[in-house]
């Protein structure tokens, strides 16, 4: 079932020396998998998932065919419907807790507010809601956990916690944007199984945001490749390894392997061609 | 395990509570900063090449009277000497009599500062009423025409002359249109008509229910208040601006965003609430400022505050009121420090 179908998405910035395209015409369905978008900085994997929420802000421009969530198109809604569509229907996780939390804020209020923005429920309903939506992430003595602030908390915890506060609404679809890039190794998988679990019990779509080609091999289901704005290939998670174009081998021959130690590594040799090649579409 | 809680119970148990060290530490440091500012003033005034003796018997006197003076004053003892008899007497709220017109020191502060007080404070809070709100505005809609105001306003602010801005505003609403009193903090009709409580007159009238002073006093203080709040309103808007700017772009407001919040909601409840320790330095900075910088507006409106106070004190070489004056000034700044420092722990939880 599609839960998302996006077609021909541009965003672009107007600049002094012209118009900069960072995403140019990508298309792609979303069903109850797990998706993942690969690329490298700048590739416009991050604007992607923002301008499926419709967060570009001016002067950025946005233009799409159709955002369409479950057959409801999101372009012509205005920004007060998208802010019922946000957290509530489409939710996202960012990269680093230290920053994506409000310092100043303590997270039980941060929670609640994610909650009581969507359902009309008094402090203590929503209190329970979210102690009980920290269990689910994890997080050990739940209630004092409420009253703390972001800066007592470790960088697993911060990111759990983020995870609890974006899916407190049930959302359908959550866009993780490198939810685990600042995290420590160690820490790194358990948090991506918690979200894992989450997602696949509430029946949600994930679109997973990476440079890591090896996690995004393992954890997703289908693999976007974008390159310079553009998907450059689709493939199934487990084929990734055998991608057909030369930037996806390109990415993965740059990386170390244990099981095939070689003395240099190779160096992605960039052809003008493929950005100017037509996207290819990530629809099924 | 018991053992274990008894031990980490004995360490925890310090002499005393954290919270006295903390005031121990406060009224330390407001201690020695008041002694070193009290030294280097008192320093001052007593290399300075003017002879106080002189300026009380006179040019004529006699060398007996002279030095009956001298002696009077205490001159003839070492400095340091006179230095601690000078702390000694401050401490008991003593600053010496003027030596222009030969009353307490303390009695003409506790007259002029309350003035200035006034003045200032209604300066700052016209600056922080309009100048928070221009600032978040010109912040968020960064680049539009709201901005393009803000940033002429403060412009204007911050480079006009104070004391061009107090007589054009004289001339215009005192002289032209009338809409104002003029100069001095009431009419002649009405100077000690109250009676004098707090030594502002906006509240001793309040609280004297004089309706008929507290107009007048008002039309007074509104115009050299605003020219003060307008200062303070181009210095706390362009900060304002500035913190919101570095907020709005930080990851949590995205968050907020995701979240489905309104944009009001985003800027006031997580933005807002984020730049206002750093507010509250500027504010009490502009407070401090307005409290002992606003010597020319009272000069042009015939405030006496005690910026003119210490003014005229320093050009007749009344060293006592000097020294007075910058000790409550001294003191203020210190008490403003401290009062941002308490609230910096109420609003910024990793200040704790």
């Amino acid at each position: 079932m599609t839960l998302l179908d996006v077609e021909n998405l541009w965003v672009k910035f107007p600049s002094r020396h012209g118009v900069f395209d960072a995403v140019r015409g990508v298309s792609f369905t979303l069903g109850k998998e797990r998706l993942g978008i690969v690329g490298e900085s700048g590739s416009g994997k991050s604007l992607t998932g923002r301008a499926i929420l419709k967060l570009i802000r001016p002067p950025g421009i946005m233009t799409a065919d159709r955002i369409s969530l479950e057959g409801d198109d999101l372009m012509p809604k205005s920004e007060r419907d998208m802010q019922a569509v946000r957290g509530q229907r489409i939710s996202m996780v960012m990269q680093d807790p230290k920053f994506s939390l409000n310092p100043v804020m303590t997270i039980g209020e941060q929670i609640m507010e994610a909650y009581q923005l969507h359902n009309a429920v008094g402090k203590k309903a929503a209190f329970a809601k979210a102690v009980e939506m920290l269990e689910a992430v994890s997080i050990r003595d739940a209630p004092r956990v409420m009253r703390a602030y972001p800066h007592e908390m470790s960088g697993g915890m911060g990111q759990r916690i983020m995870i609890a506060m974006m899916l407190i609404p049930n959302p359908q679809i959550l866009i993780a944007d490198e939810p685990t890039s600042a995290l420590d190794v160690s820490v790194q998988r358990q948090v991506l199984d918690i979200m894992d679990n989450l997602v696949k019990e509430r029946g949600m779509g994930l679109i997973f945001i990476s440079h890591d080609l090896n996690l995004v091999a393992d954890f997703c289901d289908r693999v976007l490749i974008m390159y310079a704005g553009r998907i450059v290939e689709v493939c199934d998670a487990d084929k990734l390894r055998e991608a057909k174009h030369p930037y996806t081998q390109g990415l993965l021959n740059s990386l170390p392997r244990l099981d095939e130690p070689c003395a240099r590594l190779q160096v992605l040799k960039r052809d003008p061609a493929w950005s100017e090649a037509p996207s290819v579409s990530g629809r099924i | 395990m018991a053992m274990a809680n008894n031990n980490g119970g004995a360490r925890d148990r310090a002499p005393f509570p954290p919270w006295i060290l903390t005031t121990l530490r406060t009224i330390g440091s407001i201690a020695v900063t008041m002694l070193g500012l009290m030294f280097i003033t008192f320093i001052i005034g007593r290399v300075m090449p003017i002879d106080p003796v002189l300026a009380i018997v006179g040019e004529q006197a006699s060398k007996s009277t002279y030095d009956a003076a001298y002696q009077q004053l205490g001159l003839d003892r070492p400095v340091l000497v006179q230095f601690f008899y000078y702390v000694w007497d401050v401490l008991h709220g003593d600053f010496g009599d003027s030596l222009l017109n030969a009353r307490p020191v303390v009695e003409d502060i506790k007259r002029v500062f309350p003035a200035t007080m006034e003045l200032a404070t209604l300066g700052v809070t016209m600056g922080i009423v309009l100048g928070v709100p221009l600032g978040v505005i010109a912040a968020v809609k960064r680049g539009s025409w709201i901005d393009q105001i803000a940033r002429v306003v403060a412009l204007v602010g911050y480079s006009m002359p104070i004391f061009w801005l107090g007589l054009m505003g004289l001339l215009i609403f005192y002289g032209i249109l009338g809409w104002v009193g003029g100069p001095g903090r009431v009419g002649i009709f009405y100077v000690d008509v109250v009676p004098s409580v707090t030594g502002m007159i906006l509240i001793d009238s309040i609280l004297d229910r004089n309706w008929e002073v507290f107009k007048n006093a008002f039309s007074h203080i509104v115009l050299p208040a605003s020219i003060l709040g307008y200062y303070s309103l181009a210095y706390i808007s362009r900060m304002t601006r500035s913190f919101m700017l570095e907020q709005m772009s930080a990851e949590y407001i995205v968050t907020a965003r995701v979240k489905g919040m309104s944009e009001s909601a985003v800027i006031w409840r997580h933005a807002f609430k984020n730049i206002r320790v750093q507010l509250i330095t500027v504010i009490a900075l502009s407070y401090a400022n307005l409290l002992e910088g606003s010597v020319l507006t009272e000069i042009i409106f015939s405030w006496p505050g005690i910026g003119s106070y210490i003014t005229t004190a320093l050009l007749s070489a009344d060293m006592n009121a000097v020294l007075g004056g910058t000790v409550v000034v001294g003191l203020v700044f210190v008490l403003l420090n401290i009062f941002s420092d308490l609230l910096y722990k109420v609003f910024d939880p990793r200040a704790k």
